[in-house]
């Protein structure tokens, strides 16, 4: 389907994401901004709107919105100032949101993502700070509605792309990279699911080879990565649908119904809001000092697409596995702890991309509630390549890790799990094997090379799997051909 | 006579002395306000600890004395200023059960003076009007005339010190209305530079115009006042960081050699004779102290009422957008739905004046319109900044009537917004500019009502505007003669 829709039109979207900066307290006001507090516990006569009140700005939530801009290659305006954007809604105590109309604090930024083994670049129109709002609880049975002021005044930027984006593939791969890169400077937590990123999309067909952008909607209510993706297949199919009917498409705000899988009216563009934005009064403007900027950017990481690169270059890893192991900041710098050990960087990556990956998936968990640290697994690969545990056993011992916590020395120790390398000792267990097994041995000199295989599981399974792998071929070889 | 036509710092010092306590000092408020305030109507609510926080102050001055020169003076404040558990309504049917839960900074400042309020004044709704007469709850009536306004919005707080019901008062002043009203009761009404006193707990009129001042019967009581409350805020972001100098240590006598601007476009067309007459003997007094007068220019005059209808309104309709019945004041009962709620809570919670004025400035920030009215007025603001500031390169002060009328009769402009406008033309400008001004009582007219001068100074300049004005009051009569009542 998609393929036909791409062969006719170019789809055109354009994202803006909302992300809630992690400051400890909110942006006009000294009251606490920590997720999950009983309702209205975190607010202040300022954040209520009460009359009379007048807004502070946060120094740190500037500098987080700053860091975020520099991160996304945008350049920081010298001069920036808030605006009231007006409109009623009951969690919305000033009915105005204090926000930035026309001098945004981050502009012309860019984000590279990779399609189809291309990269590419999406543009950042603009990058501005401004408050959150409450949240509204519609009560079900005709109840009313609960609002918690908790989050009215939580720090938020509000990322505008170019509408450079093609595909909903593009989009999710662009929010993808734009999570890691938030997630690489910790000015947001940026979980989708508690509501600290949001996004709503953009979107328009056009004829291929037409300049000219077709009518856009826009899209409300996407909660997931995914879900954004979705909606807008959803959207494209739709809008390809009207145009080939030879309808137009409306210009409206639509909804996704995660439920039912489909976008549905919102509001038309005549019902649009006159926000009537105005310089806030209240607020003086704010010059922002070049070394201030230079200030923060000395606080930047290394990014993710610099690790990648120094990834494959220094440990010589594979591009993807470069590009799992650096999507977060947390799991590259658990992996960069573990190689810190000694241990071989190429073995670790291999350890964490498969088995720590894979039990992390398994139990829903993020790295840094995985109690194995970093220095213990580097320890147990170098167990390995010392010849200490066998790399079978090596998965034992990386199970009891992430069970417990202790150490892999130990758990060898106590569980009795040093690999057997005594060649005398070996030996005798090989010629018990071959003289237990005569058809197997028959099998192997008649030239079944599979018989071996079966002859060191044998050897394997008389020593609990604590045999040197590599000796135990060894010597049944020489043995069988003795 | 009553302990309350006497200065703050006469005050001061009869209490250091034991002249009599500050509990008999309150009591005397107290009786003034029940003898004269059913014909003045100054107060909307009286604060019923005041007899207790009196006594709490005698024991405090018996053990440790008194510094502060506002200690135990007894005061009232206009109701758009926050006061923690004593319910502020702004005059308006909306705020009417609002019990505030916090104290606004300048409340903060008295409070640690230790001055006594005695009680919330009455004020025009959400301090739009020059009459006092948009109040939703009651009219003021002027002292001198009780058939007349006192002037607004701060007409309650002028009212109050011209009765002597109190010994000072605190407004607000966003286009005229301290000074204004000060002018039409006789009392002297000082409108500081914008950001010299924090307008945190100031229910908002017009932020980038608002600001507190002191309402008084001499000068130096006024730079006691001002003393108390001026000063940075680090809760409020418009709030200067400045030092404070001692203003009453301004107040020398001394004017030789100062340079008065007139400006000819305040004794223009709609200036009454009489009001002409008044100031141009003022004039004369302080020539005769050896000041320098001279005609002056400001040029851009005739636009600041325009101006200032556009941006007061456009900040108000924003500013005035909480008060939609969800969280506190007055909510609508019955309603349908929520945007019926909010429908009926305003249409039902506010007055003519500030439904007009709400419609106005929400016009002119409309999309299609921001440009040619919020924008322009915002260009034309700062024309009349620079007015002033071309003036200030050569003078000191610029002088001229607060007014262009003495008080007007009850009801008589009430249905004629345009006109009640105008009565602010010359106090207007000053608060597009920012700068500070006072008015002070310059004699009267044959109708028996007073006249105010005001003497604007250049920002952060009140030492000069105080000096000026105490000087002449020093040499003249105006201020103590008091409305018989």
């Amino acid at each position: 389907m998609r393929k036909g829709i791409a062969m006719k039109y170019e789809t055109v979207i354009g994202l803006e994401v909302h992300a809630e900066l992690s400051t400890a307290t909110k942006i006009f006001c000294r009251c606490s901004t920590e997720f999950g507090a009983p309702p209205n516990t975190n607010t202040c006569p300022i954040c209520l709107g009460h009359p009379g009140v007048l807004p502070v700005l946060n120094r740190r939530a500037v500098e987080f919105a700053m860091k975020a801009a520099l991160a996304l290659n945008c350049e920081i305006a010298e001069v920036t100032k808030f605006d009231r954007k007006n409109y009623f809604y009951p969690d919305l105590p000033k009915a105005y949101q204090i926000s930035q109309y026309d001098q945004p604090i981050g502009r012309n930024g860019w984000v590279e993502i990779e399609v189809g083994g291309e990269k590419k670049r999406i543009g950042i129109t603009r990058l501005h700070l401004e408050e959150d709002a409450g949240k509204s609880n519609h009560m079900e049975g005709g109840f009313g509605t609960l609002v918690d002021f908790n989050r009215v005044g939580v720090p938020l930027i509000e990322i505008v792309s170019e509408p450079d984006i093609r595909s909903p593939e593009e989009a999710r791969l662009y929010l993808e990279k734009l999570r890691s890169i938030l997630l690489y400077t910790e000015v947001s937590d940026v979980k989708m699911e508690e509501g600290s990123l949001r996004c709503d999309a953009n979107i328009s067909l056009r004829p291929v080879g037409s300049t000219k952008f077709g009518t856009k909607t826009e899209l409300k209510n996407m909660n997931t990565f995914s879900g954004v993706q979705r909606a807008l297949e959803y959207e494209e199919k739709r809008q390809a649908k009207l145009l080939d009917s030879g309808q137009e498409v409306v210009q409206e705000t639509r909804r996704w119904d995660e439920n039912r899988k489909e976008t549905v009216p919102m509001r038309s563009k005549e019902e649009a809001h006159d926000y009537r934005y105005f310089p806030d009064p209240d607020l003086v403007v704010l010059h922002i000092s070049r070394e201030w900027v230079e200030e923060v950017r000395s606080t930047l990481p290394e990014m993710p697409d610099a690790r990648k690169e120094r990834y494959v270059r220094e440990y010589g890893l594979p591009e993807y596995d470069a590009g799992v192991l650096t999507a977060s900041k947390k799991l590259a710098d658990y992996f960069e702890a573990a190689v810190a050990t000694g241990a071989d960087a190429k073995s670790v990556s291999n350890w964490v991309m498969v088995e720590l990956l894979g039990y992390m998936n398994k139990n829903n968990l993020e790295i840094e509630q995985v109690k194995m640290t970093p220095q213990h697994l580097g320890t147990m690969i170098q167990l390995i390549e010392k010849g200490t545990i066998s790399g079978k056993i090596a998965k034992t011992v990386f199970a009891e890790m992430l069970e417990s916590g202790k150490d892999p020395e130990t758990i060898v120790k106590e569980k009795g799990l040093v690999q057997i390398s005594d060649e005398g000792a070996i030996r005798e267990i090989v010629l018990k094997v071959i003289e237990n097994n005569p058809q197997s041995v028959d099998d192997y000199l008649s030239g079944k090379e599979r018989a071996l295989g079966f002859l060191v599981g044998q050897v394997m399974k008389e020593t609990k799997g604590k045999a040197n792998p590599q000796l135990v071929n060894k010597l049944l070889v020489e043995a069988l051909k003795q | 006579m009553s302990l309350l036509v006497k200065r703050v710092a006469e005050i001061h010092q009869d209490l250091r002395n034991k002249e009599y306590t500050v509990a008999e000092l309150v009591r005397e408020s107290r009786k003034r306000i029940d003898a004269v305030d059913n014909k003045v109507k100054a107060f909307l609510r009286l604060n019923e600890a005041a007899e207790e926080e009196a006594k709490k102050l005698d024991e405090q001055l018996a053990r440790q004395g008194a510094d502060n020169m506002l200690y135990g003076i007894p005061m009232g404040i206009k109701d758009n200023i926050v006061t923690k558990g004593v319910i502020t309504t702004c005059a308006s049917k909306i705020l009417a059960n609002y019990d505030p839960i916090y104290d606004a900074t300048v409340m903060e400042r008295l409070n640690s003076a230790q001055a006594v309020m005695m009680g919330k004044l009455n004020m025009d709704e959400f301090a739009m009007g020059s009459s006092t007469e948009t109040s939703a709850f009651q009219l003021t009536y002027n002292p001198w005339n009780l058939e007349y306004v006192p002037g607004g919005s701060s007409g309650g707080s002028a009212a109050a010190v011209a009765a002597g019901e109190v010994v000072f008062s605190l407004g607000s002043d966003t286009g005229g209305s301290i000074r204004q009203p000060a002018a039409y009761c006789g009392v002297v009404g000082l409108k500081p530079t914008y950001g010299l006193v924090s307008r945190f707990g100031l229910v908002a009129f017009a932020s980038s115009l608002d600001q507190i001042g002191p309402l008084t019967r001499t000068v130096e009581d006024a730079a006691y006042v001002l003393q108390a409350i001026a000063g940075h805020d680090p809760m409020d972001s418009t709030s200067a960081n400045v030092d404070i100098p001692d203003y009453a240590a301004a107040l020398t006598g001394d004017v030789r050699g100062l340079r008065i601007g007139v400006p000819k476009e305040h004794f223009g067309e709609g200036v009454d004779p009489e009001v002409k007459e008044r100031i141009q003997e003022a004039l004369r007094v302080l020539e005769g102290l050896g000041a320098r007068v001279e005609e002056v220019t400001l040029p851009h005059t005739e636009y600041a009422v325009a101006t200032y209808y556009i941006i007061a309104s456009s900040e108000a309709s924003s500013n005035l957008a909480r008060f939609d019945g969800v969280r506190y004041g007055f909510r609508a009962e019955e309603a349908e739905n929520i945007i019926d709620m909010y429908k009926q809570t305003r249409s039902q919670g506010f007055g003519q004046e500030v439904k007009r004025r709400i419609m106005l400035g929400t016009y002119s920030l409309s999309s299609g319109y921001y440009d040619a009215y919020y924008l322009k007025a915002q260009k034309v603001r700062t024309l009349i900044r620079r007015d002033f500031e071309k003036v200030f390169e050569s003078y000191d002060v610029i002088i001229g009537p607060t007014a262009p009328t003495t008080a007007f009769k009850i009801g008589e402009k009430i249905d004629d917004p345009l006109t009640m406008y105008l009565n602010d033309i010359l106090t207007i400008p000053v608060n597009l500019a920012g700068l500070p001004a006072i008015s002070v009582p310059a004699g009267f007219a044959s109708n028996g009502l007073p006249v105010g001068m005001q003497i604007i100074g250049k920002a952060f300049d009140e030492s000069t505007v105080l000096r000026v004005a105490h000087a002449f009051e020093q040499h003249t009569d105006h201020h103590r003669k008091r409305p018989a009542l």
